[in-house]
């Protein structure tokens, strides 16, 4: 069984925030005194991660998230709770604990704009104390696995953004760190790109074993990559689970939308019992809960003459928007 | 702290930097042109200043040219080092690009101050020096070892203290995020030091040797070079060089606890 690699308990985090009220009578006193106060954005939050797992934050803006992650990295010092990352305390930042781990943000770059990004690649492997060999090996590698090659010999700021997010891919990975921590790594990036990125972390995953912790407002990123998934609402965690079972417990129904050969076919099945959606002359939409879908397709497939039917899943998107407004208790 | 490892990354630094700046070739020359320009719009300077006067705080032309000799180099290791990095702390918090210094198993105050490298800085330290060397011509200096190491000890001192003032002020970013104006005040009084510190009123010349200490940057090793320095002096200068460079680390260190990273 796959031990735990992240444990977090109770942990908090508050910042002082400053408001300002509108107009030029709010600026100079802006400026004179300004007016702070302690804002808790993390509340006594608990989870663990196992080694291997992929774990989905999900949250609004604001939620909490990024804070999570970067207190994680060790880049935000909590305000309480323990967290103990691959057997460190991330704040401490030893250099054991941060080769161990990387953190790769969609708004953010660390190559070096006007160099190749194999430049970057081989400034960050003498920081790691890669040897050169070594380094040329691992950057072919993952190189190959994204598909990226004569690119690497090009100026970053020519590249285009899946390119550059690519690059900057390779050289977060080149110490092969065992804990990724991905805030939105596919924003702004074309269908494609945003594929190719959740091929290569699925692959990456698999092949390292790697731990990966990832937010992303981009639905298919968690519903492809992540079993797990914790939701966040205003510092809270709202949800610890399996997303099938979230989308399931959120979703309870399905629509099956079914096409009659007859018009009165449409008619009996519209008055046999099931809950109808909509009718119109030979199409009627039902819903089924879920548990009882099987029993719904036997019934309707030996009593009416069928001429097609679909089962319709409700829009992931607007699942997960639910968890996004949803609090605790809601959920 | 692998002495070995750190070598290699500044090596790297050092190539990359290079690589990045001869991208740009034209801005190159710019650079270099405005190096030899400012020297000589200097001199010039202190040429109009003497022109009625025979010595200015008890420095003659030739002496004083000494002063603008140091303050050449230290001006070019301002801009070959401290400027292309020290400012651009204020980019990496507003940014929050310091999220990756932060991440990287090498010390963040090693990897901020001397990531970044502007060559055309070089010919300015080089023009320093050849000052410095037709100034001991002029001045009839004696070179020999004993000199050349004190000398070479109140420059490394000099460079140590305006490291220092330039870091603490930037650290401050971390709090206030934004200090370009307080670097910019630095370098201002930085032009002060072109001039000897005798020529200042008494309040001046404690404000510029107590509170800020740009007199000792440029005044004290000049002083060496011609022979007129105490002991007392050059003490102080290493004693302050050494504790403006312990507090400026442990500064950064301590400001860094506070440090909350750019929202995404």
């Amino acid at each position: 069984m796959a031990k735990n690699i992240i444990d977090v308990r109770n942990l908090s985090k508050s910042f002082d925030i400053s408001s300002k009220e509108p107009g030029l009578k709010g600026t100079i006193k802006h400026f004179f005194k300004r007016q702070t106060k302690s804002l808790k954005v993390i509340k006594e939050i608990s989870f663990e991660i196992k080694e291997g797992e992929i774990v989905g934050f999900l949250g609004a803006n604001g939620a909490g998230k990024t804070t999570i992650l970067k207190i994680l990295c060790g880049l935000i010092y909590p305000s309480e709770g323990s967290i103990i990352v691959s057997g460190y305390f991330p704040y401490k930042r030893r250099d054991n604990f941060l080769k161990n781990i990387t953190l790769i943000m969609g708004q953010k770059q660390q190559l070096i704009w006007d160099l190749p990004p194999i430049e970057s690649f081989y400034l960050n492997a003498s920081i790691y104390d890669i040897d050169k060999f070594e380094a040329k090996r691992r950057i072919k590698n993952l190189s190959d696995m994204l598909e990226i090659d004569h690119e690497l010999f090009i100026p970053v700021r020519k590249l285009s953004l899946g390119q550059r997010m690519k690059s900057e891919l390779i050289a977060a990975l080149i110490h092969k760190p065992k804990i990724l921590f991905l805030d939105e790594p596919t924003l702004g990036l074309d269908i494609n790109a945003q594929r190719n990125l959740r091929n290569f972390l699925q692959k990456y995953n698999k092949e390292t074993n790697a731990t990966i912790c990832l937010t992303s407002h981009y639905m298919k990123d968690i519903t492809s990559l992540c079993k797990r998934v914790i939701c966040v609402h205003n510092g809270s965690i709202s949800y610890d689970g399996e997303l099938d079972l979230l989308l399931k417990k959120l979703s309870p129904i399905k629509e099956i939308s079914i096409f009659c050969r007859s018009e009165e076919d449409a008619n009996h099945l519209k008055n046999s019992g099931f809950k109808v959606k909509n009718k119109t002359k030979k199409e009627i939409t039902i819903k089924v809960e879920n548990n009882s879908i099987t029993s719904a397709l036997k019934t309707i497939l030996n009593n009416f003459d069928i001429e097609d039917l679909y089962i319709n899943e409700p829009p992931i998107d607007e699942i997960i928007g639910k968890i996004l407004i949803k609090k605790d208790h809601d959920i | 702290m692998n002495l070995y490892k750190y070598s290699k990354v500044y090596t790297k630094f050092l190539y990359t930097s290079l690589a990045s700046e001869l991208e740009y070739k034209v801005n190159i020359l710019i650079d270099l042109l405005t190096a030899i320009l400012s020297l000589i719009g200097s001199i010039f300077l202190l040429t109009i200043f003497f022109q009625n006067n025979a010595t200015i705080g008890g420095w003659e032309f030739q002496q004083a040219l000494i002063i603008q000799g140091i303050y050449t180099i230290l001006n070019g290791i301002t801009n070959t080092w401290f400027n292309p990095n020290l400012t651009e702390i204020v980019k990496h918090v507003r940014e929050g690009t310091l999220d990756f210094v932060l991440l990287k198993p090498i010390d963040s105050q090693f990897f901020i101050s001397l990531k970044k490298m502007t060559p055309s800085g070089f010919l300015e330290i080089m023009l320093g020096i050849c000052l410095l060397l037709y100034c001991t011509k002029i001045n009839q200096i004696n070179l020999n070892f004993n000199f050349l190491t004190l000398c070479l000890i109140t420059i490394i001192c000099s460079i140590c203290i305006l490291y220092s003032l330039w870091f603490f002020i930037s650290t401050t970013t971390i709090w206030f995020v934004k200090t370009w104006n307080a670097t910019e005040v630095l370098r201002s009084f930085l032009y002060i030091g072109r001039f000897p510190l005798n020529s200042f009123s008494f309040s001046l010349r404690i404000f510029f040797s107590v509170f800020i200490p740009i007199a000792f940057i440029t005044t004290v090793p000049s002083e060496v070079f011609l022979g007129i320095s105490q002991i007392w002096k050059i003490l102080l200068e290493v004693i302050v060089a050494l504790v403006f460079l312990f507090t400026s680390r442990k500064f950064w260190l301590f400001a860094l606890r506070y440090y909350s990273s750019a929202s995404s």
